[in-house]
């Protein structure tokens, strides 16, 4: 299939050039907090860009019709009455993925991606683009999580997806897990030097 | 005709319907899911009740499994499983809530029919910190409470220290300090809670422990009746 430039763009401009956390700022404070491991990293990303996705969908589809005055609290209302549905068919239908998910969904609610997206450009633009939009941000925003979580927990745990990866030897011989990689702060030094290495590049 | 969707009037019914549609959406999916759902809880329920016996539920049934072993009985109004494991050996398991750092914690703790051992243990939290205070649901943090005695000087405990821990003692998860206190005072506050039947049983334990399969449940369930009737 051939995409044109601007669906192109739409697309896969927010993975590097236009990427939610690390040009636009939005989303920080999850990509803190669910990167201690990637397996959360991993299934945050994942819902957030299911999320955003649906949501601008459905905002522009509405778009001609919300009046500008509430927009926010129309947004907002779509936002929290999907993410709730969702989480509702999940704990009918997949307990255990409900159960790992319940964390992060007020996390979710919350997230500035979304609310960004939906009024930045689901607003003014025609469903389709919306998809893409949002499918293009929420992959942008799960891939800065799963490179912070990887090195969170390869250098805080010594683990990766809860397995093993750092051999016992190196234990042995005094190598030790760094416990500043637990805490939330080194996730924001880490997008910092994510950050640094995205606009050498470039610029 | 083009609507002015700035109006106030349009602006006050669009909101109207747009909360009605809403809340009609999600009433008719919540009610409509419930029983799902409700069945789902309840079979977790009987997982975690399962998993403080230290048995791994991958490909087992577990209603099967929670019909076979577990009974529900009472002790002093307060709920207390009885299950008897395949070897004939019976398992007091008390269910225990409490506060981690950022939500509630719960979980249940399995003791030998000494009522002094710990057998098993089962913790789960709402919204913990994965990696942290979230490690209390990993087997490496609830078998570190296998083996343990609660029976102290002074009254059923069991303490959860920082580090190497020593003899009766369990070492809390490094970098989560206050869900591993929360963990420590929610299994305390259960063993006090649950000491009148705990000592009683512990009276009865060694000729329990010589009868058949069956008998030290019923022998406790009379014992539980005699202190009602006591109090």
């Amino acid at each position: 299939m051939a995409l044109s430039q601007k669906t192109k763009e739409t697309l896969l401009g927010p993975l590097s050039q236009n990427n939610p956390v690390i040009v636009q700022i939005l989303g920080i404070c999850s990509a803190l907090a669910v990167t201690v491991q990637l397996k959360p990293a991993l299934v945050m990303g994942i819902a957030v860009t299911i999320i955003v996705a649906m949501s601008n969908v459905v905002i522009s589809l509405l778009r001609n019709t919300i009046p500008m005055r509430i927009r926010i609290i129309v947004q907002l209302v779509v936002v929290a009455a999907l993410v709730t549905l969702v989480s509702e068919v999940l704990k009918a239908f997949a307990y255990d993925v409900a159960v790992q998910l319940s964390v992060y969904i007020g996390l979710i609610i919350t997230n500035c991606i979304l609310m960004g997206r939906l009024e930045a450009f689901a607003m003014t633009n025609k469903p389709w683009d919306s998809l893409l939009d949002g499918l293009g941000n929420g992959l942008g925003y799960a891939i800065i999580l799963i490179i912070v979580a990887f090195f969170r927990e390869l250098l805080g745990s010594g683990t990766l997806l809860g397995f093993q990866v750092i051999p016992q030897w190196c234990y042995e011989h005094g190598y030790m897990n760094n416990g500043m990689m637990m805490m939330p702060a080194m996730a924001l030094i880490l997008v910092g030097c994510i950050i640094w290495v995205h606009r050498s590049i470039n610029k | 005709m083009k609507l002015n969707t700035n109006s106030n009037v349009y602006t006050i019914i669009y909101a109207t319907v747009i909360v009605v549609i809403v809340a009609l959406l999600l009433a008719v999916v919540s009610s409509a899911l419930k029983p799902r759902q409700a069945a789902n809880v309840e079979l977790d329920r009987k997982k975690q009740v399962l998993s403080s016996l230290n048995i791994d539920l991958k490909g087992q049934d577990a209603e099967a499994l929670y019909e076979k072993m577990i009974s529900e009985t009472e002790a002093d109004g307060k709920q207390v499983f009885i299950a008897t494991m395949d070897d004939g050996h019976t398992k007091y398991i008390i269910p225990m809530r409490g506060a981690g750092l950022w939500g509630p914690i719960w979980g249940y703790v399995a003791l030998n029919d000494d009522k002094n051992t710990i057998f098993g243990t089962f913790f789960n939290h709402e919204s913990e910190t994965p990696g942290l205070g979230g490690e209390i649901t990993t087997r490496a943090f609830q078998t570190r409470f296998n083996g343990k005695h609660i029976r102290q000087a002074d009254g059923f405990s069991v303490e959860i220290v920082k580090g190497e821990a020593q003899g009766e003692q369990v070492q809390a998860i490094s970098g989560a300090t206050i869900t591993s206190k929360g963990v420590e005072s929610m299994v305390n506050l259960a063993l006090k809670e649950y000491e009148p039947f705990l000592n009683q049983a512990a009276k009865v334990a060694p000729a329990a422990e010589q009868t058949a399969e069956e008998a030290p449940a019923q022998q406790d369930n009379n014992n539980v009746e005699q202190t009602k009737e006591e109090v």
